[in-house]
């Protein structure tokens, strides 16, 4: 963060979040974007993702015990997908942190955190139904919305739609 | 012309074909099967509320398949709907009407072109007798619609097929714009 630079009191409190779980983890979180709509760190080593929201939910300082939401997102550009996770801690601190954790746009996978807040059991799945990323220990790993039997994942970048569905056209 | 608009004589009879009165009774006693897919239910939970009062028109939801007549497509249809639609529409006994009401049903709507989940139009799985135009259509329309499905009902004889019926219904239509024409000047005069 640059020096001297005024910062409101949410991105002040989302930064010393911040601290506090960089000096657990150290390098495998990127450095901090203190911006003023969504302070976020990105999870570079994913494989530790899991254990480091554990200890954002369990920590006596953190406390971030609402997953708000969880999105997923292409990087088409840098042949990544990945997910953004808004986590809160409700009724305890005004922290506020969005968590984004990465990985190759085929075949890719990251680790589940349905285990750490409920909330991603589900959000995961509809992350893997719309951008084909694999979580790994997700109890049950499978699509949400679409068809089991659905072609292709549909808010890739790149996606076309398939020519029919059980004998059915699917294009206009 | 309806069956009751024919005179009766003074004493209480009234001749007519067997044809009249079958069409008469199943006109009058159209039962929709109780399912919606979208925001068009809303609106068709609307007509049969109180406000619009589908009833007085013998219409009143079923939540049996076999016990209706009628399949109001009330939204969108998605592609894993599509499905059971056609199982629905399967169990519904013979004669059967599909009313498609709304835009989703009618041709994918708003997700026309990138609604990769969305059946381009109901018609591709199941015929269509009424289309129903609107996002959503009002009770007004959706009560034309129904309107419609009895006209057709009345242009049904034994013997004249269901592509013959809506043909026969399709040249007695008259032209709304006339009507609208009638009514805009009526409103201004």
């Amino acid at each position: 963060m640059e020096e001297g630079k005024v910062i409101s009191q949410s991105v002040a409190e989302s930064a010393a979040a911040y601290a506090i779980i960089h000096a657990q983890f150290g390098d495998a979180l990127s450095a901090f974007d203190g911006n003023e709509t969504m302070p976020f760190f990105e999870v570079l080593n994913t494989a530790l993702w899991p254990e480091i929201a554990l200890y954002m939910r369990d920590h006596p300082k953190l406390r971030f015990t609402y997953m708000a939401c969880l999105s997923g997102v292409d990087y088409q550009a840098e042949e990544k997908v990945g997910i953004v996770c808004n986590i809160e801690s409700l009724g305890q601190f005004n922290h506020k942190l969005a968590v984004k954790v990465k990985c190759a746009r085929q075949g890719g996978s990251i680790p589940s955190v349905a285990c750490v807040w409920h909330t991603a059991n589900w959000h995961e799945r509809e992350a893997y139904d719309m951008f084909g990323m694999l979580f790994t220990g997700h109890p049950d790993m499978k699509r949400i919305l679409c068809p089991d039997d659905w072609e292709g994942y549909p808010l890739l970048k790149d996606y076309k739609v398939q020519e029919s569905y059980h004998g059915i056209k699917v294009p206009y | 012309m309806g069956l009751l608009d024919a005179a009766i004589t003074k004493h209480n009879v009234l001749v007519t074909s067997v044809d009249n009165v079958l069409n008469w009774a199943r006109l009058s006693s159209l039962w929709p099967m109780g399912f919606g897919l979208a925001c068009c239910a809303i609106e068709m939970m609307a007509t049969n509320a109180s406000n619009y009062d589908l009833e007085r028109f013998g219409i009143f939801p079923r939540s049996s398949p076999r016990q209706s007549d009628l399949m109001i497509v009330a939204g969108t249809v998605t592609m894993k709907m599509a499905e059971r639609v056609i199982r629905l529409y399967e169990q519904m006994p013979e004669p059967r009407y599909v009313l498609s009401m709304g835009s989703c049903s009618n041709c994918g709507g708003p997700y026309w072109e990138h609604g990769y989940h969305v059946l381009k139009g109901v018609d591709r799985v199941i015929p269509v007798d009424v289309y129903v135009p609107g996002c959503p259509p009002r009770p007004e329309s959706l009560i034309g619609g129904l309107m419609k499905i009895q006209e057709l009902i009345r242009m049904e004889q034994i013997g004249v097929s269901r592509a013959d019926a809506l043909k026969k219904l399709a040249e007695k239509s008259i032209d709304p714009q006339f009507v609208i024409d009638r009514e805009r000047k009526a409103t201004t005069a």
